[in-house]
């Protein structure tokens, strides 16, 4: 049986590892301002932290992660690039599976460095690699840089555009807008009747903070829906293909190549993707054997719009992940218009790491 | 002795009541109706809790009351994994509501969840805050607005008078019980064709955390061979 004891001298010799590179150690508070948080997840956060309150703050949780806490940590010391570790406990209310820990320690790793983010990507995956060797793991990679690219870089209306990228996370709304799209699910409903928007305002009491004048811009945006044409089937198909593809890396990168020539606006994301695998080949890892998936990282974790990975126990599958990161560069916008900071981190499970251990070995 | 815990508010009281006596099973409210306790007539060892609807759940998933009779609305919005904590007996066919998401009528542009979202969306670019939904089914919204992934949207606690939380300036939408619509319809607003979130009505349950002693596990049996729906 694992003891927190043991735990925390774990928690420190994972540390060490970056440590060593010089990164800052912070101290992050446990208490976060509720509404920081909901503005950033949504509601769906509530149903994983703990809520409590403050007679001044309001609403208050216990941090479920430390991605808000170091981000705002950044800002205000706001000294690019930095480098920052740390190690304590999170807290998570588990509905879901309620026999897995409600605290538990982390020890986590953050580059803000807007230079050279393919470095700072390989940097932060290969000491996650080091600091996991001994263990036996399935690493999981996927790049949803490329994906947004591809979507980006569709030939259709901006709005939908928009709508797509909005919900990355959301795999079945995402589908059900592209069938939308694509003229493969029945469009919108027309609202012909109420162009004319009088009828609105003599047939109806208006109430609430939702205006006559957004009704009518969205009655026009579904117009200008319906009159768009759909998405053409080939770049349909070139997202499905992004999105079912799973491959080992170079495999990946060679296919993804192919792909650029039809599609040209994600030539960009997936050369950043090159030159990342090349940089993790320096630092002795094997692209040939390591796995990327298309559709990696759209579920769990929202808010990663790049490079992301996760490492999961071989021998352990019902565990949590043991690791996971990504890259993150929106996010620091998203918590403080105007100042967009590119940054990529990631998080070991020491107690998962420890138990590891400890079974590979007896 | 069997704990029966009952809806001590008016109308879903004397259905109850009323309910039972048809199954041959006489409630019996304590002489001054001002007490809330009773028995059943000709059975021993069975004390009538008089609660709350809403406090039912708490109590059965607690193991203080062995039957209790409420909705199934509030039983899956106040117990995580309702079916491992309480078993439904019988359904008793009155109390029918269902829990759905409304918007004002006037919004000509929303009839789908599809739509929500969509506005959602807008409102929080236009507004520079996420859309309100007032309710008290806090989980239950949360959960199948995650499953049907509508974004951008915060919930506003209202434990009473929901209907009117849109005029009052205090959400954008609500969700909430209805059973004819009257009620909404008077507070200009609109259901979403696509936003039943549940339907309910008002329940036997059985406490699958409650201890049965021998002598409880015989009059447990025969109130559930009386009452059970499924012969």
């Amino acid at each position: 049986m694992t003891v927190l004891r043991d735990i925390l001298l774990e928690a420190k010799n994972l540390a060490a590892i970056f440590e060593a590179t010089g990164a800052e150690v912070v101290e992050l508070d446990f208490l976060q301002i509720s509404n920081v948080l909901l503005d950033l997840y949504g509601e769906d956060i509530r149903g994983r932290a703990f809520i409590t309150n403050d007679p001044v703050y309001g609403e208050m949780m216990l941090r479920p992660d430390f991605t808000v806490p170091i981000v705002e940590q950044h800002m205000t010391n706001s000294v690019s690039p930095a480098r920052y570790t740390y190690c304590g406990k999170v807290f998570r209310r588990q509905e879901e599976f309620p026999d897995r820990p409600r605290e538990f320690l982390q020890v986590g790793y953050e580059i803000f460095d807007g230079a050279k983010p393919e470095k700072a990507d390989a940097e932060v995956f290969s000491l996650v690699n080091e600091a996991l060797s001994g263990i036996p793991v399935r690493i999981a990679t996927g790049d949803i840089g490329i994906l947004m690219s591809a979507v980006r870089s569709l030939s259709t209306s901006e709005p939908r555009k928009k709508a797509l990228l909005r919900h990355i996370w959301r795999p079945d709304r995402f589908r059900t807008l592209l069938n939308q799209f694509s003229g493969l699910s029945s469009k919108l409903h027309t609202t012909e009747e109420f162009e004319d928007y009088n009828k609105i305002v003599d047939k109806f009491e208006i109430i609430g903070s939702r205006n006559v004048r957004e009704i009518k811009e969205r009655l026009q945006q579904i117009k200008l829906e319906t009159e768009t044409d759909p998405i053409n089937s080939e770049e349909v198909k070139i997202l499905d293909d992004i999105l079912s593809l799973k491959d080992k890396c170079t495999e990946a990168l060679r296919y993804l190549e192919k792909l650029s020539k039809k599609m040209p606006g994600i030539e960009l994301t997936v050369e950043n993707f090159a030159k990342r695998l090349t940089l993790l080949e320096k630092n002795g890892i094997k692209a040939d054997l390591l796995d990327f998936e298309g559709s990696y990282g759209r579920t769990s974790m929202e808010y990663y719009d790049g490079f992301v990975f996760g490492f999961y126990s071989e021998t352990h599958k019902e565990l949590a992940p043991v690791a996971t990161g990504g890259r993150y560069d929106a996010l620091t916008e998203r918590m403080g218009p105007g100042k967009k900071i590119p940054a990529v981190g990631a998080v070991l499970r020491p107690d998962l790491t420890l138990l590891l251990r400890e079974n590979y070995h007896d | 002795m069997i704990r029966l815990g009952i809806p001590s508010k008016g109308r879903l009281m004397g259905q109850t009541f009323h309910w039972f006596s048809e199954r041959g099973i006489n409630l019996v409210r304590s002489e001054s109706d001002r007490e809330y306790a009773g028995h059943i007539e000709g059975i021993k060892n069975v004390q009538l809790i008089f609660l709350s609807a809403s406090e039912i759940p708490r109590e059965l998933s607690a193991g203080r009351l062995h039957f209790g009779v409420t909705g199934n609305d509030v039983i899956q919005e106040k117990l995580v994994r309702f079916n491992q904590l309480v078993e439904p007996i019988s359904e008793l066919g009155f109390g029918f509501a269902d829990l759905i998401i409304a918007i004002p009528s006037f919004w000509v542009d929303v009839e789908t969840l599809d739509d929500l979202d969509a506005v959602s969306a807008q409102f929080r670019d236009n507004h520079g805050y996420r859309l309100r939904i007032a309710t008290k089914y806090h989980r239950l919204l949360r959960e199948f607005l995650m499953q049907t992934g509508v974004a951008d949207y915060q919930i506003v606690d209202s434990q009473g008078a929901t209907e009117g939380a849109v005029k009052n300036g205090l959400a954008e939408a609500i969700a909430d019980i209805t059973s004819t619509g009257n009620t909404l319809r008077a507070n200009h607003l609109k259901i979403l064709s696509d936003g039943l979130i549940l339907k309910s009505q008002a329940t036997l349950f059985k406490s699958l955390m409650a201890g049965f002693s021998q002598e409880e596990n015989q009059v447990a049996n025969f109130l559930v061979k009386k009452l059970s729906t499924k012969d």
